[in-house]
């Protein structure tokens, strides 16, 4: 599609505006390049901080697909922005927290801790799809025929009560919370590779597995990529339009929860307000990959995680972490609005 | 005969089918708006009842009503025995009827094979299904032809055979078609209206929407005229193609 469209104006006659819009993306391809080869030279040089960063921003790739899935899938299928999912992601911290920590006490790595932990994990998640597919019934559902600004309000709200709960379970300020990794690392020869980052990936990579599963596979995914191309039609063709979107809403939610717990093992801190930061860089990487496609949020949210770790350790530096994450999206806004995976002829949920 | 008071009734004995659908003082408003304000109607087994109408007649109106997309404000539509109007949109599929919408309104993003695969979202009959689609193949080997293409991309007239075969692998009792012949070229309507009688012919039970009066009711057995959301004529499809009142207003005559 977009290589025939190629063609085309490569063969064509060109506009004045054309001859502009190909300098300005020659441009930024020359940039991206330069970008490259300057990380590729680091890879060269420093292979094992190189390797040891990449980990890094896997991990933090990892949380943000996590996250970005809640947004893209909701937004598939009812064209809504969740506002209010980053701060489910941020009670899924607390809660896990609280079950790890304070009221079990296990945060001692054996098999315990780890039994534990993977309670904790579901916990999460059923938790966050709960209160997500509540939203959903009480709120949203009702406002389906609603303007568009409706809704969206409704989630700046909820975004505000998570964040009040979030401050009444976690306090007003930053709160460190024990571990059952902290950052013990191990050294594979030259990278050093932080437990923690296994067991985000090993978390991550199974769900967003069955995620493509349920998705393509599943008679509940048929339904949704249905509902999501056309309610009515779904509801002609015998779907459960309104299960199948309180299911979705269930499922991002879970997978928010997931992201919760995996980021206070990996992390150890979190804050009332940490969701809008986080849920910022999560809607980010979904709009990146194109919004309501599922495959563009998980690498959406791989690639900010990676930018990000390489612009710290190589480019940049922290202090501009986020000026290059929203440079990056800005660009390809302007470039390729519809994301890069966001064609009108791809799967959208 | 359904008790019919402000009609007019060019009806001759009508066939004795058993009655499949019967729709009895049904009045749909869109907010304050009344679409469609108290028709009776029926159909009977084995027929092609049609509905014409000009626009903004409620012809639409009517068959989302039928298939719960809407729900009527008063008066009741019963399938087979079973009052509808209380019934959820899956279980009026269930039931046997199935709606192929007006502007096609398939899936897009899906490939035309997908597109039918939805057609039989609520069967589990693995062998029945893949009867069904060969079936609906053979109608409309255009469809064979585009089986893996995303239905997005297919053109207009494609689509609308798309739309029919979809509904078609629900294995409908009762078929509603809102207008399939919307937008194809002539040769195209032909073969649309040839395919239906086909349908028909095969045991499906018909009631079909349509702008192109005249060739509804060339194949339809059973008229309905619907103005301004009430019914204006009924009767046998060969008595009201020959009707003066019908052949000026909507035949064009
Ligand atoms: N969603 C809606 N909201 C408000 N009014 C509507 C809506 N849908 C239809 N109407 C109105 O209801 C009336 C009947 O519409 P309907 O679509 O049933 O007509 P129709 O007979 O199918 O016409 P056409 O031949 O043009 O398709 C029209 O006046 C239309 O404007
Ligand atoms: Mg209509």
């Amino acid at each position: 599609m977009s290589q025939a469209t190629a063609t085309v104006s490569v063969t064509a006659k060109r506009t004045p505006a054309e001859t502009r819009a190909l300098i300005i993306r020659g441009t930024s391809y020359v940039l991206l390049a330069v970008t490259a080869l300057w990380i590729l030279y680091k890879a060269f040089t420093q292979p094992a901080d190189f390797f040891t960063v990449g980990f890094l921003g896997l991990k933090f790739g990892a949380l943000y697909a996590l996250v970005a899935l809640g947004y893209t899938m909701v937004y598939g299928i009812i064209e809504l922005i969740n506002f209010s999912h980053g701060d489910l992601f941020m009670l899924a911290t607390v809660v896990s927290g609280l079950i790890m920590v304070s009221w079990l006490a296990r945060t001692d790595p054996t098999v315990t801790g780890f039994l534990v932990m993977i309670g904790a994990l579901l916990v999460a998640m059923v938790l966050a799809g709960s209160v997500n597919t509540l939203a959903e019934r009480v709120a949203y559902r009702r406002l389906r025929r609603a303007p568009k600004l409706a809704p969206l309000i409704t989630a700046v709200g909820l975004s505000f009560i998570y964040q009040s709960v979030g401050i009444q379970m976690n306090g007003s300020g930053q709160r460190n919370w024990s571990t059952l990794l902290g950052d013990r690392s191990f050294s594979l020869g030259p990278v050093k590779v932080q437990w923690s980052v296994i067991v985000v990936l090993t978390v991550t990579i199974p769900l967003l597995l069955a995620m493509t599963y349920l998705i393509n596979r599943t008679r509940q995914g048929k339904a949704m990529r249905a509902t999501a191309q056309d309610q009515d039609a779904a509801r002609l063709m015998g779907v459960d339009v309104d299960r199948t979107i309180a299911f979705t809403f269930a499922l991002g939610g879970a997978l928010a929860g997931a992201a919760g717990m995996l980021w206070l093992q990996s992390i150890g801190t979190t804050r009332y307000d940490l969701g809008f930061q986080l849920g910022l860089i999560a809607f980010t990487s979904a709009v990146l990959g194109g919004i309501g496609n599922l495959n563009g949020a998980v690498l959406g949210g791989f690639l900010i995680g990676i930018i990000q770790a390489l612009n710290e350790a190589f480019l940049l530096g922290n202090a501009w972490s986020q000026t290059v994450v929203f440079t990056i999206l800005i660009m390809v806004m302007v470039f390729k609005p519809e994301g890069l995976l966001g064609k009108p002829t791809t799967e959208k949920v | 005969m359904s008790a019919q008071s402000s009609t007019s009734q060019t009806g001759e004995a009508r066939g004795t089918g058993e009655i499949l659908l019967k729709i009895d003082d049904l009045q749909v408003y869109y907010g304050a708006i009344a679409a469609v304000k108290g028709i009776s109607l029926e159909v009977r087994q084995g027929e092609i009842v049609t509905l014409i109408g000009s626009n903004g007649a409620g012809k639409s109106t009517t068959l989302r009503t039928i298939s719960g997309l809407i729900k009527p404000r008063q008066g009741s539509v019963t399938f087979a025995g079973k009052n509808v109007t209380t019934m959820s949109g899956h279980g009026i599929v269930e039931a046997g009827i199935c709606h192929s919408p007006e502007g096609r309104r398939i899936f897009p993003r899906m490939t035309v094979d997908e597109n039918l695969d939805m057609g039989a979202f609520l069967r589990n009959d693995k062998d029945g299904i893949a009867e069904d689609r060969e079936h609906v193949l053979e109608l409309f080997p255009r469809l064979r032809e585009r089986i893996a293409q995303k239905a997005g991309t297919l053109s207009g007239g494609e689509q609308q055979m798309l739309a029919v075969a979809r509904a078609m692998m629900g294995r409908p009792k009762l078929l509603l078609l809102d207008e399939p012949s919307m937008g194809l070229a002539p040769v195209l309507v032909d073969l649309i209206f040839d395919t239906i009688q086909t349908i028909r012919d095969q045991g499906t039970t018909i009631l079909l929407v349509e702008q192109n009066a005249l060739a509804a009711l060339g194949i339809a057995d059973y008229a309905y005229v619907l103005e301004s959301g009430a019914l204006k004529l009924q009767g046998s499809a060969r008595r009201l193609a020959e009707d003066d009142e019908v052949t000026r207003a909507y035949l064009g005559g």
